[in-house]
């Protein structure tokens, strides 16, 4: 700690930070611009200039840009100083000279950090009445809107896209006063974290593209902590809500987890909860009118539950509460999980390993701090973007360490240390199936078949001292393994990163068999699972039956009714299988958002909540309970929570009239008495009816506008305001007025503060964790000295067949997951279905680029165009998983050519 | 005693002086332009609709009953999808005009808008939209905005450049 004094005031600030994040965290506003804490400092803008003095005794003092000086020990400085705020405010005047006056039409307004340091500086009125710069726009797709003009030149943009998230597409051109951030030409953005710039640009040149479709101001919007549900990082954001419809999502900072960045998956894919394909109205089918009311739908489900036998089928998209609800309702016994067995297993497995407590779950900022990591199998690109982000900050953050040392350089010091850093990268190997971008920053990237993936985790913990056999490998894949052990054993805070995105299970056991050999004393060793999708892991928690015996049990017994939850089955399991179970099951009731082919077999059909419209709890791959909150209640007033239509089903069931009211703790307590494994996830969220100072949080900022006109085309009375009986926070604009602690802030605002920039204002130190931070509950316990059991038993190697091939899925970033598809931008982005394999085996069918392929899988013919690539291992073809239309296929089989057509 | 004198004097010499009543309704009120009445929106001097959908409007209204959407058409121009004032709330402080950018929302002198249905007094913006330019005629916001929305190209709005050759490194 260091004591500086800022305008004669005593402080004791951080050592290796630099005095823009000095004053920043002690609360003092500063103007900035290119600063960003993910990014650092290189003092382009000149907009946070202070005076720091030589001594006590100077006067005089010489003006420094803040961010690019350190802070000593007795620094005086002044923050207050009339040259250095003149300075300030002649610097805004400058860059506002070329600033366009469209504020009214810009969607950064009232969000706009370039707004706010005007005001902050002073500069209130324009003096330059001369002629200002104009530049022609792009098109840069579907996310991202593009208005040049009101560019001031901070190089956040390129600094973000280019040098943090590692795109290419986007760049600087021309010279001096006239450069232009852009693409070489119009044209989709390539990086699927390019939903960030909205947030990093300072000012409108980048704005949300979705957002203008059904343009809100920040402070019109009603807004509630939320959790993505578009995969299994659990990424923490904010979605808002005007007029009963999802306006937009915005990242929640959370030191743990997300950080600054989202995904475009995560950021553009909420349009799903305003889609026309939601299921409105509860149905009972085989009716003259289907459409009921509830009381006919409770007498109907009433006669149903008394003479049937139930069954529940999870789901891993449901919260925590939704699908102990559904246990609660059909007995222990009777809830099965609703996906594929094999995959079951899989995540069956990765719990047993977490739970072990053997090695430490790696949440994202461990990753970013790792100095090296191995991803095992798992295309985290694709599957869990954000992720793949915090990795490629790991292999940056430790190529700059490494320079960094014995030099007397402070690591915010960017554009120094990058230049000092040139080409070299922390080390990280991706060993996947097929390429990825990031093998651009791996050290090596090794693409084999799963088989032969597992079998270099096992050689790699052969390596690292493990009882784990010795395993022969081809020559180079030895080589790799003998230079990824070594890396492994070198690095202090390793990561380990495996998932069951290509469905084998002995990935799982290779890497934690790597972890654990190295976790030892002087090694902080972490390791991550991804999972499929946003609740798997809670599901997984959970330890119900498979599938498969649902599907037994449906075809033996002839009394049975399933209830199925917010799952379409036929994403999950082939089709013929499905088709069985419908087939065989007396009565459907099924629970969902959007119609599907599921929906399509339902005999009943009640409509859920999405994430927006209701509370929940999610499980992320870490096993971190975080709790979304409902943002607004929708006018439909048949659409609630899953949990909450099955606790009533269950006092329907029991007889029980009293009409207990349950909370979401209520629901997870439950869940804790009926799961012991579950323990703590009652507490990873404050109670329903916590107050601060008797007040509750509100989830309109004290400016939202039009309360006695926006329904008074409907009736000029206004009506009450709806009450949230589940959740601290009110559907207002009054409360508590201070600023919430972590798991409950609804939006990021400061006096003076306006953008997103204002979580500076929420946070311990500037880029550190939030005060009082409390970013869920971790449900695996790490057991410091419990002796790991390895796993010893090694798959056989792959072996390429005559004429057949294995089919493994290929994730997409857009497309793989079912609801981010309905969103219209996602959907426009996710690919065609194809069939992709290596140059060779192409070659030997004869085949090029776009031929036609058509193969057989269970029973059916599908005609693909073909892709190759030259990263995919031979004998295996890779299709995409997950796209809308497409049937789920047989992962891991072995297919057939039928016919070619070139 | 004096004070009373000079009371009844003052009383008697108002019937001399001017009446300051009018037979209202018979005979109307004159009304100086800038007082603060019904609220309308204009139109900007090409004929289209001056609100751009801003919400300053909105978020300055001190009882909250202006409420909008703003949409945009095919050539990115924005305007306001629907624009709603609840009169029986409004206190015809002029906020509004005060806070609105492109002078689209303005109060006239009139206030002869009493309803007996307090639902009548909800103005969607069929009923607010005038076609005139009001108080400020002349003016354009897309002329001095700088940004493309159908009504000028980039650079020849007022006080613009040409738009930059990026591929120029000329000074």
């Amino acid at each position: 700690m260091s004591t500086i004094f800022i305008d004669n005031k005593q402080y004791t600030v951080k050592e290796g930070k630099n005095l823009l994040e000095a004053c920043l965290t002690l609360g003092i506003d500063l103007p900035y611009f290119c600063w960003h804490p993910a990014l650092g400092s290189v003092g382009a803008c000149r907009q946070c200039a202070v005076k720091v003095f030589k001594d006590e005794n100077d006067t005089r003092g010489r003006l420094v840009m803040s961010c690019m000086e350190n802070i000593r020990d007795g620094l005086h400085l002044s923050v207050a100083d009339k040259t250095a705020k003149a300075f300030r405010s002649q610097v805004i005047e400058w860059l506002m000279t070329n600033h366009p006056h469209d504020c009214p039409v810009c969607d950064e307004g009232g969000s706009c950090h370039l707004q706010d340091m005007t005001v902050m500086t002073g500069h209130d009125y324009r003096r330059y009445h001369f002629k200002k710069r104009t530049y022609k726009n792009q098109y840069l797709g579907p996310f991202i809107h593009h208005e040049m003009n009101r560019c001031i030149q901070c190089y956040r943009c390129v600094r973000y896209y280019h040098d943090y998230a590692g795109g290419k597409d986007l760049n600087v051109f021309a010279a001096h006063n006239h450069v232009y951030f852009g693409r070489e030409k119009d044209g989709i953005l390539e990086s699927p974290f390019s939903g960030n710039l909205a947030e990093v640009c300072p000012t409108g040149v980048f704005t949300d593209k979705t957002l203008r479709e059904h343009y809100t101001r920040k402070w019109d919007l009603t807004t509630a902590p939320s959790v993505c549900t578009h995969c299994s990082v659990g990424c923490n954001t904010i979605a808002g809500e005007r007029y009963g419809q999802l306006r937009c999502i915005t990242n929640r900072y959370n030191s743990q987890v997300n950080g600054y960045f989202l995904c475009d998956r995560g950021r553009f894919g909420y349009e799903f909860v305003n889609s026309a394909n939601r299921i409105t109205q509860p149905l009972i089918r085989s009716r003259s009118i289907e459409a009921v009311d509830e009381a006919v739908l409770m007498d109907h489900l009433r006669i149903l539950m008394s003479t049937h036998t139930l069954i529940g089928i999870g789901s891993p998209r449901a919260s925590v509460e939704s699908n102990t609800a559904l246990m609660q309702l059909v007995g222990k016994e009777n809830f099965y999980q609703g996906i594929n067995d094999t995959l079951g297993f899989i995540e069956k497995r990765i719990v047993e390993v977490m739970r072990s407590g053997a090695v430490q779950t790696a949440s994202l900022q461990d990753v970013q701090q790792a100095d090296a990591i191995l991803v095992l199998g798992e295309d985290i690109w694709n599957t869990a973007p954000v992720m793949a982000l915090a990795v490629r900050q790991g292999v940056m953050k430790t190529a700059a360490q490494h320079v960094l040392e014995n030099r007397a350089l402070p690591s915010w010091h960017d554009a120094a240390v990058r230049e000092l850093v040139q080409q070299e990268k922390g080390f990280l190997a991706n060993c996947t199936i097929s390429s990825s971008p990031l093998d651009e920053i791996s050290t090596c990237s090794v693409h084999l078949a799963p088989d032969n993936l597992a079998r270099l985790g096992f050689a790699i913990a052969n390596r690292l001292n493990t009882p784990v056999p010795a395993v022969l490998l081809d020559r180079d894949v030895q080589d790799q393994a003998a230079v990824i052990a070594a890396a492994l054993q070198q690095a202090k805070r390793p990561v380990i990163i495996s998932g069951a995105g290509c469905y084998n299970e002995a990935l799982i056991r290779a890497a934690f068999d790597i972890a654990a050999a190295l976790n030892t004393h002087e090694r902080e060793v972490k390791l991550a699972y991804v999972m499929p999708e946003s609740n798997s892991m809670g599901l997984a928690i959970m330890n119900a039956a498979g599938f498969e015996n649902a599907v037994l049990r449906a075809t033996r017994e002839n009394n049975i009714a399933a209830i199925v939850l917010e799952n379409d089955l036929y994403r999950h399991v082939p089709a013929p299988i499905a088709d069985v179970f419908f087939n065989s099951c007396q009565h459907c009731i099924v629970f969902d958002t959007l119609n599907n082919a599921t929906t399509q077999k339902a005999d009943v059909l009640i409509p859920a909540a999405t994430f927006a419209e209701g509370d929940g709890t999610l499980v992320n791959y870490e096993g971190r309970a975080q709790r979304f909150y409902q943002v607004y209640v929708p006018a439909n007033k048949y659409i609630q929570e899953s949990w909450k239509w099955l606790l009533k089903l269950q006092a329907v069931k029991t007889g029980n009239t009293n009409e207990q009211v349950y909370h979401p703790e209520d629901v997870l307590t439950m869940c804790q008495q009926l799961m012991p494994q579950f323990a703590g996830i009652a507490a990873s969220a404050p109670h329903h009816d916590f107050r601060i100072n008797g007040q509750s949080m509100p989830r309109e900022p004290h400016r939202y506008s039009g309360r006695t006109a926006m329904l008074a085309n409907l009736a000029v009375s206004e009506p009450k305001p709806k009450q949230d009986g589940d959740s601290p926070f009110s559907f207002t604009m009054e409360g508590y007025t201070g600023k919430p602690p972590s798991p409950l802030i609804p939006f990021f605002w400061s006096p003076g503060w306006n953008s997103i920039q204002s979580v500076n204002k929420y946070q311990q130190e500037v880029g550190g964790a939030l005060r009082n931070e409390n970013a869920g509950a971790a449900l695996f316990a790490y057991k410091r000295n419990g002796a790991p059991v390895y796993f010893k038993d090694i798959p056989e190697p792959f072996i390429v067949r005559n004429e057949k091939w294995l089919l493994l899925p290929q994730w997409h970033v857009f497309g793989s997951e079912e609801l981010s598809a309905y969103a219209k931008g996602v959907s426009e982005l996710s690919p065609q279905p194809y069939i992709a394999m290596s140059a060779s085996d192409a070659d030997q069918l004869g085949v090029v680029d776009g031929s036609l392929l058509s193969i057989k899988v269970f029973e059916q013919t599908y005609e693909l165009p073909v892709k190759t690539n030259g990263t995919i291992p031979n004998g295996v073809v890779l299709m995409p998983a997950g796209l809308t239309g497409m049937p789920v296929m047989n992962w891991n089989s072995w297919i057939q050519v039928v016919s070619i057509k070139l | 005693m004096l004070s009373h004198l000079r009371t009844m004097w003052l009383v008697f010499i108002h019937l001399f002086k001017k009446k300051a009543t009018i037979e209202y309704p018979e005979e109307k009120v004159e009304l100086h332009p800038r007082y603060r009445g019904r609220i309308v929106l204009t139109k900007d001097p090409d004929g289209g609709e001056r609100c751009v959908g801003c919400y300053l409007c909105a978020v300055a209204c001190p009882v909250d009953c202006i409420a909008l959407q703003a949409t945009e058409d095919e050539n990115g121009r924005r305007y306001p999808d629907f624009f709603r004032i609840n009169f029986s709330r409004c206190i015809f402080c002029g906020y509004c005009e005060d806070a609105c950018p492109t002078y689209a929302i303005q109060l006239i002198p009139d206030f002869e808008m009493a309803e007996y249905n307090r639902q009548n007094l909800v103005f969607e913006k069929e009923d607010l939209l005038i076609d005139s330019e009001g108080k400020y005629p002349g003016y354009n916001f897309y002329r001095v905005a700088g940004l493309e929305a159908g009504v000028k190209k980039k650079g020849e709005g007022v006080n613009e450049e040409p738009p930059v050759d990026v591929h120029s490194l000329l000074p």
